[in-house]
């Protein structure tokens, strides 16, 4: 199973399927992160994290934890 | 007529709500939670009120400034809802709309940002998609002040009617949807769609008062069926129904064009000039509002202004008068020096409220999160809670008004309660007498001063998170970063004046308040037999308190009187235990260091009894007006109670245990106390290191 934490810098991933639960999960849904979605992972914070995505035309930030509840193709 | 403004973060909301109501507009906060509520008339339509609830991207029941909306949209019914959306990220905005349209109440679209589409060489027609939605959609422009007046006509008709029903989800899903409708349609006909979709999605919130088993019955069969949540359903159909609707009414022109912000971002934000850009902004921020002008202009108010010009002014009036002598002095020294506490912080927290709404307009404010998440979260705080910190090392008033910039609720409380735990500006000469009267004016007095503040708030952060109090809201961090775009003057303007007034109303009250008491207590008390006003500070109330309460002080290796006087005025001001002591060791008036009483304090004190003295006076209940701010941000009166004596409490028990087991090093001495401080120790280390409690994930959003 591949998460979008181990999507490289640059490149762009379909999601599958959003996995955990609640809040957090529903957070990242409501901000437009839902099965079929196309990805791409902009860049990481100088620290290491969180990342920044591009979803539906946006810049969105999450972190590397709650990405890899997100499987991607 | 009643009107709700309704619209993510960053869709220009704040703005068009100005551009709406003008100048008539009333700033407070939802009842007992941090979050601000804006409330105004419509221009030129006295009978028109708008409510500006707070930016959402959802209608889901887990942050608490979701809560609020649908609580308002549900309890109050308001007459109309204008959605605003972002016409350059229509996606994600119309997710909002496809929920606000099933409440039923008349919306009005205000599709903003249109200027920025046209520029990106999008089209979007915008009346295809108002038919097919159902909805009017008006285009805007809000910092442009474009198609307002077309708005407010339109918003003021009453003629408007809910949108029809909108073909967003599956048969299977709607089959399910209306089978819920009938369930609860026995209870209640209001809401019936919105609140059937959402009990489908199991909102616990909405479960209340219907039939929970049926209703989960029914959704678990679901679930079981087609393999997947039921939120994940809803979400998922509604997406897909808005990227197809769209499909049909944007057209982009080009499709791979580097927007100016992405260009910005690639630097401000990129890898190795991220740190740098991030040290110089906030070098800059803090240079002019802490060191030079916020200074330059506290200074002045607080010494020039109600130092020198206003009280002897004042004081020959009233004695051309022929005032009673208690009159001048509780107009002098009570209430004057009371206004001067609270408004002394006024200039400087405008200078900082400039910068920050600055900040937060040009979209700056969230890269500083993104950018320091990673530190801060450790100790349950916000990536931007770094500004009310470095703030503090000035003045923990702003500091903690500052704290509204942060987006969660738990984070913000978090940083209220612990960020006047650095050293401010009227600490450093407290530090300054101590360091000279018992540590030969050494500089690691005042360097481990800095280093017990930031000790304090990482101690602090990892413990409170771990408590009942602070848990619960498991707090995700998925934040949009806005686009940059110039920040918008008037904006800027008004967030300032908003924020300064509302403190000098709001907590300025509470500092008067406590400064007059402290006077009275001061300038009061018995001689010769008779109560009355007194010369000598010596024979005051507040000597007599002091005389009662020392041996409270005693474990901590200071039980003077004398010492429990100062921490007391300390209350006032920090830097007037130095004054205090000074008159009580007998001095008219000494310097702001206190150098004459350095020799004097040296025989009450030893090097342990007077570090902890200045340990507890750093970490203690700040000053009245840091109180005024906590409340004002809380504002909540249990919260308010609870971060003072949080930081009581911690003052109390880290001095203790420096104290005892500093003895106990040194002189080897071994009593009652020693125990208590090893047992302390012991519940601190427990506290530190108990894991943490498995999060419910359930919000803690009950604000009442």
């Amino acid at each position: 199973m591949k998460t979008l934490n181990e999507v490289k810098i640059g490149d762009s991933a379909k999601v599958i399927k959003l996995h955990g639960e609640g809040a957090t999960k529903r957070r990242i849904m409501d901000m437009g992160i839902t099965k079929g979605t196309d990805i791409k992972v902009i860049k990481v914070a100088p620290l290491g994290d969180p990342l920044e995505l591009n979803v539906r035309g946006y810049s969105l930030s999450i972190r590397k934890s709650d990405a890899s509840l997100i499987e991607v193709e | 007529m009643k009107i709700a403004l309704v619209g993510n973060p960053n869709s220009g909301k704040t703005t068009l709500f100005n551009d709406l109501t003008g100048s008539k507009q009333f700033v407070g906060n939802w009842p007992g939670v941090t979050v601000e509520k804006k409330e105004g008339q419509i221009k030129n339509y006295k009978d028109v009120t708008i409510v500006d609830l707070p930016g959402i991207y959802s209608l889901s029941p887990y942050t608490l400034e979701e809560v609020i909306s649908r609580e308002y949209l549900i309890n109050e019914k308001p007459d109309l809802i204008i959605n605003i959306i972002d016409g350059s990220n229509m996606e994600r905005n119309l997710y909002l709309t496809t929920q606000v349209l099933e409440l039923g109440i008349p919306t009005v679209v205000a599709c903003n940002m249109m200027d920025v589409v046209e520029k990106n060489q999008i089209s979007i027609d915008l009346n295809g998609l108002s038919k097919e939605l159902g909805v009017k959609i008006l285009p805007i422009s809000a910092s442009k002040v474009e198609g307002i007046d077309l708005l407010i006509e339109e918003v003021v008709k009453e003629n408007n009617k809910p949108s029809k029903e909108l073909d967003v989800y599956s048969k299977d899903v709607l089959d399910s949807i209306t089978k819920i409708e009938n369930i609860i349609s026995k209870e209640t006909n209001e809401f019936l769609r919105f609140k059937a979709i959402k009990l489908f999605e199991k909102d616990e919130k909405i479960m209340v008062g219907f039939d929970k088993k049926e209703i989960l019955k029914l959704v678990d069969n679901f679930e079981e069926k087609f393999d997947d949540d039921t939120e994940s359903v809803i979400t998922t159909q509604r997406y897909e129904f808005i990227t197809n609707t769209l499909k049909k009414y944007i057209k982009k022109n080009s499709k791979q064009i580097l927007h100016t912000s992405d260009k910005i971002d690639r630097v401000v934000t990129n890898r190795f000039l991220a740190l740098p850009i991030f040290i110089l902004v906030m070098g800059i921020v803090y240079y002019v509002s802490v060191t030079t002008i916020g200074e330059f202009v506290t200074d002045w108010t607080n010494e020039v202004l109600f130092g020198e010009i206003i009280p002897p002014l004042v004081t020959t009036f009233l004695e051309n008068i022929n005032a009673s002598p208690v009159l001048i002095s509780l107009i002098v020294d009570g209430i004057i020096a009371g206004v001067g506490a609270v408004l002394g912080f006024v200039p400087q927290m405008l200078v900082l409220f400039t910068f920050l709404a600055i900040l937060e307009d040009c979209g700056y404010m969230a890269r500083i999160a993104f950018i320091m998440d990673r530190i801060f979260r450790k100790f349950g705080l916000s990536g931007k809670s770094f500004i009310p910190m470095m703030i503090g090392t000035g003045c923990s008033v702003p500091a903690i008004m500052a704290s509204r910039t942060i987006e969660n609720e738990r984070d913000r409380r978090m940083t209220i309660t612990t960020t006047s735990f650095m050293p401010c500006g009227a600490k450093l000469p407290v530090i300054a007498l101590i360091a000279g009267a018992l540590f030969n004016n050494s500089g690691w007095v005042s360097n481990s001063a800095y280093f017990v503040g930031i000790f304090s708030i990482i101690a602090s952060g990892i413990i409170l998170k771990k408590t009942k109090r602070f848990s619960g809201d498991p707090a995700p961090f998925v934040m949009e970063l806005p686009a940059y775009h110039l920040p918008n003057i008037k904006n800027v303007f008004r967030s300032v004046y908003e924020r300064g007034s509302s403190f000098i109303k709001r907590a300025g009250t509470v500092i008067l308040l406590a400064t007059i008491i402290i006077w009275f207590l001061s300038n009061f008390g018995f001689t010769e037999g008779s109560f009355g006003m007194v010369e000598d500070l010596n024979t005051s109330i507040l000597a007599a308190l002091g005389n009662i309460f020392a041996p409270l002080f005693a474990p901590l290796g200071w039980g003077q009187w004398k010492a429990t006087v100062a921490t007391v005025a300390g209350l006032v001001a920090k830097e007037a235990v130095v004054g205090t002591l000074g008159v009580l060791y007998g001095m008219a008036e000494v310097s702001e260091e206190g150098v004459e009483i350095w020799s004097q304090l040296a025989l009450d004190f030893t090097a342990l009894s007077a570090y902890s003295f200045l340990l507890f006076n750093l970490l203690c209940a700040p000053c009245f007006a840091t109180m005024g701010a906590i409340k004002r941000e809380m504002n909540n009166t249990g919260w308010t109670i609870f971060a003072i004596s949080y930081q009581t409490i911690f003052a109390y028990t880290i001095s203790l245990i420096f104290y005892q087991i500093g003895l106990f090093v040194t002189t080897g001495a071994f009593g009652f106390w020693t125990i208590v401080a090893i047992a302390l120790i012991l519940i601190y280390l427990y506290l530190l290191f108990r894991p943490e409690p498995s999060k419910k994930y359930k919000t803690n959003v009950n604000y009442n």
